[in-house]
């Protein structure tokens, strides 16, 4: 069988694609790159629809590098992916109810994100009315088609359906459980409840009001968005970012990751009825919060990063701040380390619920705790190094477990390398002042650019073509959710109804980022 | 005269069983709002939860039967008379012939039998989930009730618990390991009994972790209240129970003048507050247990007291 560079080398690059090359593919040679994905040769980044195109970002391991992939859809179809690599079938769905290109072959073709109720089929595409039916005027509700659930037979079983609508204040989203008494045969998922049309608002916007989006797409990886989407800004339109704004971009982003990660170790205890570690770490958690406030004007530091460098000045008063939140959580970790290891009611909750397998993990390329609790070692703030994470110095914990106790061992884990990376950035002074090299309209033609960014889940991935006035033609932000809820699905299988939330919370996939 | 008085008291104990169960519970969300360092709802609250619950509309199912409608009125009804029938500040009142613990385990074992019921009648996932899980739960403590209730009867030679109380406040009663044994089944019973943790999460929005909640999860309005005041009673229930039986000290009799009375509601109060905090601290400090191993925590409930029994039965000193 071929290798990745031996099927991507026979076709020229695009031109101003960076920094990783684009190369338009045949179908055969794309046909080629789902057999290495079956095989686990190579990893999905991403797959997405485009004007008569799909794009397909894969990860080659060792050395680590990206590349991308496109291919025409010739009347409208191209080969499907997801019927050899299951993590595609999720991303091809919405491909067809965004742009309404077909996967040939596909598995699955029910709709994804589209539930039957917007106003248009495949709005970014050919924006047809609705199936059967004139396009119905604004405001009138119609009713949706039934989804067809996988169906589940068997004697003794029974369903439980489960939202969108939670008994908690949380994101919507359906889980339909078939269950044997108290233990789950199968869930699924059923998502795209705040779909927001991004991509859509996105084209045509420019580039200040598309940071804007890009910032909004999952409040609680704003940061990390905003991140990816500006780096990739940048590379599309060659921008050379300070190193001042590089070093307090990347504290942000520690500073967000330190945030959540301190979040939902509470909250998954809390999920076990352990309210005690929960109001800890929310004390801790709001202490950061403010202590963004403080230094960046915001408490998540929305809008804080856009393509250029940054909106904000930081300064050495702000940088004293930070210093002293660094304090106060190396203080407080150890006690709230101490107390999650040394409850046994605790750990006997989350050591050995939800397991997800390292194979899983590996095929569908889950990032963030999920992955790396299960044994995968991927961090692109290693592996892709970009700066300033190529000069500083820091681990990946991995384990090998994947149950709920790992993914909480790796968030703390985490939470001490985030400390010990504001720690370096922080003394390497980053210059104080606005630092925005703010990009201009040069270029001669549309370029397009990709970037890959650590967020607190996983790895984010952003390509965007940016037009010649400086407008965003078309962007994809692909929050790392999209392969870890897949998973989610088969880490439950075998537990106990009543375990689901606590797994649910150790996966802490994102609604809004997904659904987008 | 003495009717007029006697019953009075009777009365007087049972409108302090109604209006200190709310109490109660605010004042156990209290303290452990305080042990997370949080400020907490205010002591009062869940008596204008209560008002505010009453005053609501009750929405019905459309797949509700009459059951489910009256069942919230059965449970209170029964729980209400077994909470006024144990002792709480006096001893031999009005009612006292029917204060026996048996019938207080009947009385409590309908009330589960109605709320399971009202739990299926609707046919959602969640109220059959609730049922199951209760049921599965209630096949295990309440064998373990009876076998308290045998304990305490071949102790004290009485199922009464004015009899029992009196008892145990005499000499004869002396330290014995099926009482210890008994005591310690009993607080996992009533543990178990009033979806606590580490067997339930009475504050939690998890509907798929629920047992208790998930049973109710359809009520509301007058239904609701009227379901929520009853889980109060049954709470204050079960701390009365241990408090009349394991530490009966400040009981007055009814013949007793007015301020062995007053005696006896503050030793009341103060017990309930004590068992009270104890409870808030012991759910700070645990997680709740999967649901698979809630049976062995309360088997474990059984096995005491099936061991207290036996214990009796074979030494008269033990």
């Amino acid at each position: 069988m071929p290798n990745l560079s031996e099927i991507l080398d026979a076709f020229p690059e695009i031109e101003n694609h960076r920094p990783w090359p684009r190369r338009l593919v045949d179908a055969a040679s794309w046909r080629a790159l789902t057999e290495l994905l079956a095989e686990g040769e190579i990893s999905l980044l991403g797959l997405w629809g485009d004007a008569g195109h799909v794009h397909m970002a894969v990860l080659a391991t060792e050395p680590w590098s990206i590349a991308v992939a496109s291919l025409a859809c010739a009347n409208g179809k191209f080969p499907s992916v997801g019927r050899h690599h299951a993590p595609a079938i999720r991303l091809e769905r919405t491909i067809h109810d965004l742009f309404g290109h077909e996967a040939s072959g596909a598995v699955d073709k029910r709709p994804w994100l589209d539930h039957g109720r917007w106003r248009l089929r495949a709005p970014l595409g050919q924006q047809t009315p609705p199936l059967g039916q004139q396009t119905p005027p604004l405001g009138e509700r119609t009713t949706p088609p039934a989804y067809d659930f996988v169906k589940n037979i068997g004697e003794g079983l029974h369903q439980i359906p489960v939202g969108p609508v939670h008994a908690g204040i949380i994101e919507p989203g359906h889980f339909r459980f078939t269950a044997n008494g108290e233990t789950i045969v199968r869930l699924e998922e059923r998502l795209g409840y705040v779909h927001k049309g991004v991509e859509g608002l996105m084209a045509g916007a420019p580039l200040a009001r598309a940071a804007r989006l890009a910032a909004r797409c999952s409040g609680d990886s704003t940061v990390a968005c905003s991140l990816a989407f500006s780096r990739a800004v940048e590379a599309a339109m060659g921008v050379e970012v300070l190193a001042g704004a590089v070093s307090v971009r990347a504290l942000m982003a520690e500073l967000e990751r330190l945030a959540n990660h301190i979040g939902d170790i509470g909250a998954i205890c809390n999920d076990a009825a352990f309210a005690l570690m929960l109001a800890y770490c929310s004390v801790l958690r709001e202490r950061i919060l403010r202590a963004c406030y403080t230094g960046f004007g915001h408490r998540l530091m929305m809008d804080a990063i856009v393509p250029g460098g940054l909106s904000v000045d930081f300064g050495e008063n702000e940088a004293e701040v930070i210093r002293q939140l660094v304090a106060t959580v190396r203080l407080a970790m150890p006690q709230l380390i101490e107390l999650y290891d040394d409850t046994a009611s605790l750990q006997d909750r989350t050591a050995g619920s939800g397991v997800l397998k390292r194979e899983l993990a590996r095929r569908f390329a889950c990032g963030g705790f999920v992955g790396r609790g299960s044994g995968r070692s991927f961090d692109a703030r290693r592996d892709v190094a970009y700066p300033p994470y190529d000069r500083l110095s820091f681990d990946v914990p991995v384990l090998q477990e994947g149950d709920v106790n790992a993914r909480v061992w790796i968030r703390i884990k985490e939470v001490e390398q985030s400390l010990g990376l504001i720690e370096q950035i922080l003394t390497s002074a980053p210059s104080a002042g606005r630092i925005n090299a703010e990009p201009r309209a040069t270029q001669a033609c549309a370029t397009e650019g990709l970037a890959l960014v650590e967020g607190f889940r996983g790895d984010i991935l952003a390509w965007v073509r940016v037009a010649p006035d400086a407008t965003i033609e078309r962007c994809h932000l692909r929050d790392p959710s999209w392969f870890q809820w897949p998973v989610l699905e088969a880490a439950i299988e075998g537990n106990i109804v009543a375990d689901f939330p606590l797994c649910n919370k150790s996966f802490n996939c994102s609604y809004s980022g997904h659904d987008l | 005269m003495g009717l007029i008085r006697d019953l009075s008291i009777q009365i007087s104990q049972m409108l302090a069983v109604l209006l200190l169960a709310p109490l109660l519970t605010g004042f156990i969300r209290k303290a452990k709002a305080r042990l997370l360092r949080r400020q907490g709802p205010r002591l009062l609250q869940p008596y204008f939860d209560l008002v505010k619950l009453v005053r609501k509309e009750a929405v019905v199912a459309q797949s509700a039967s009459w059951l489910f409608r009256v069942a919230p009125y059965i449970i209170f009804a029964t729980t209400w008379v077994a909470a006024s029938l144990v002792p709480t500040f006096a001893t031999g009142l009005l009612f006292n012939w029917s204060a026996d613990l048996i019938a207080i385990t009947a009385l409590l074992g309908s009330a589960r039998f109605f709320l399971a019921l009202a739990g299926m009648d609707v046919g959602t996932s969640f109220g059959g989930l609730g049922s199951s899980r209760e049921m599965m739960f209630a096949t295990l403590a309440e064998p373990a009730l009876i076998m308290i209730v045998f304990t305490l009867a071949l102790i004290a030679r009485s199922t009464q618990l004015s009899t029992v109380a009196g008892f145990m406040l005499s000499p004869a009663v002396g330290l014995r390991v099926s009482l210890a044994l008994a005591l310690i089944a009993l607080v996992i019973v009533a543990i178990a009994e009033n979806a606590r943790i580490p067997v339930d999460n009475p504050s939690t929005h998890l509907e798929l972790t629920m047992v208790h909640e998930a049973m109710v999860l359809e009520y509301s309005g007058r239904h609701l209240a009227m379901i929520e005041l009853s889980s109060q009673l049954k709470l204050l229930l079960y701390i009365s129970l241990i408090a009349c039986v394991f530490v009966p000290w400040g009981l007055a009799p009814v013949a007793a003048g007015f301020s062995a009375h007053a005696i006896g509601a503050a030793a009341y109060v103060g017990k309930l507050a004590g068992a009270g905090f104890l409870l808030a601290l012991f759910e700070t400090t645990v997680a709740k247990m999967r649901v698979f191993r809630v049976p062995d925590f309360i088997g474990v409930a059984l096995m005491l007291a099936l061991l207290a029994t036996l214990l009796r039965f074979m030494s008269r000193g033990l």
